[in-house]
């Protein structure tokens, strides 16, 4: 079976984001107020073959932990569809 | 005749440097190919500065799984010297042979400066012919040299006796101003500022050379 998998990138909670504070300082500057929470990751979108949805879920994970992020600075988020 | 291996990734720019510090201090030296497995024999490792892989994902992200890096990894198991410089430091991180990881610069600028780091201990492969203590001023060139690591890391390096360069003034947001820091074994370094730039009267500064003749010391 044929998966579309997405994986988020975002830096752990405690990490400092100096994008996100950066572009949260441009939105400021803009004239918007009442903007907080603005973080900065990344979306690595890929296609894979799996038997199943797990198997899909096993294979995205392992490549997203050793690859895709570090773990020492950043989390990961995976959402897989049937293609 | 002492001889380092200096590791080339596609995107490394340093390696001449390098290269050209050790040969006049009479070390040769030979360029192994990040895509080789083995080490040629070498009795020191240095990875140097650079892009490696265009630093795309992340630095050291790609570099880390060419097959050259299972050979350094056994060499720093088997207690090789292995020094890293800048993006070389990066990489060593990403393969876990030293702890905690490289994050971008604080005020999220490319730092292009000369600046000043102390000597933390003698006990290590790259500064076992200097003393705790001592200033060293060397030049900086990076993005992400924001050292970065969890609490507890942090206290095990600190109490490890594992902090090799710490900043005078933190250019760059690392935690507790480290700027270079060793394996537990003490043989593998890794550090952001560049000694290979500072090792000529002709071009500025000479405290690099403290590094690099620790680490030839220790070939």
């Amino acid at each position: 079976m044929r998966f579309n998998a997405k994986v988020q990138v975002w830096l752990r909670e405690g990490i400092a984001d100096p994008e996100g504070h950066t572009i949260s300082e441009a939105i400021s500057a803009l004239g918007f107020s009442g903007i907080s929470g603005v973080r900065m990751g990344k979306i690595i979108s890929l296609e894979l073959d799996a038997d199943t949805q797990a198997s899909a879920e096993q294979k995205v994970d392992q490549i997203a932990t050793s690859l895709l992020s570090n773990p020492v600075l950043e989390d990961v988020k995976i959402e897989i569809v049937k293609a | 005749m002492k001889s380092v291996g200096i590791v080339v990734f596609p995107g490394s720019n340093c390696e001449f440097d390098v290269a050209a510090v050790l040969e006049s201090n009479g070390v040769k030296t030979s360029f192994l190919w990040h895509g080789q497995s083995s080490l040629d024999d070498v009795s020191g490792v240095v990875l140097p500065g650079g892009f490696a892989h265009g630093d795309y994902l992340r630095p050291g992200a790609i570099a880390r799984f060419s097959p050259v890096m299972a050979a350094v990894g056994e060499f720093a198991k088997r207690g090789g010297p292995i020094l890293g410089i800048c993006n070389g430091f990066q990489v060593l991180t990403e393969a876990g042979l030293l702890p905690g990881a490289l994050q971008k610069n604080s005020g999220l600028r490319f730092l292009c400066k000369e600046v000043e780091v102390e000597v933390e201990t003698s006990d290590s492969v790259a500064t076992s012919t200097s003393n705790a203590g001592e200033i060293l001023r060397l030049p900086i060139n990076h993005f992400e040299g924001n050292y970065t690591c969890d609490i507890r890391t942090l206290a095990d390096i600190e109490d490890n006796d594992q902090i090799v360069l710490r900043y005078l003034d933190n250019p760059n947001g690392s935690m507790n101003s480290i700027a270079g820091v060793c394996s537990e074994k003490r043989n593998v370094v890794g550090m952001m500022p560049h000694p290979e730039r500072a090792c000529d009267s002709l071009t500025g500064l000479t405290d690099g050379l403290k590094i690099i003749q620790s680490f030839i010391a220790n070939i």
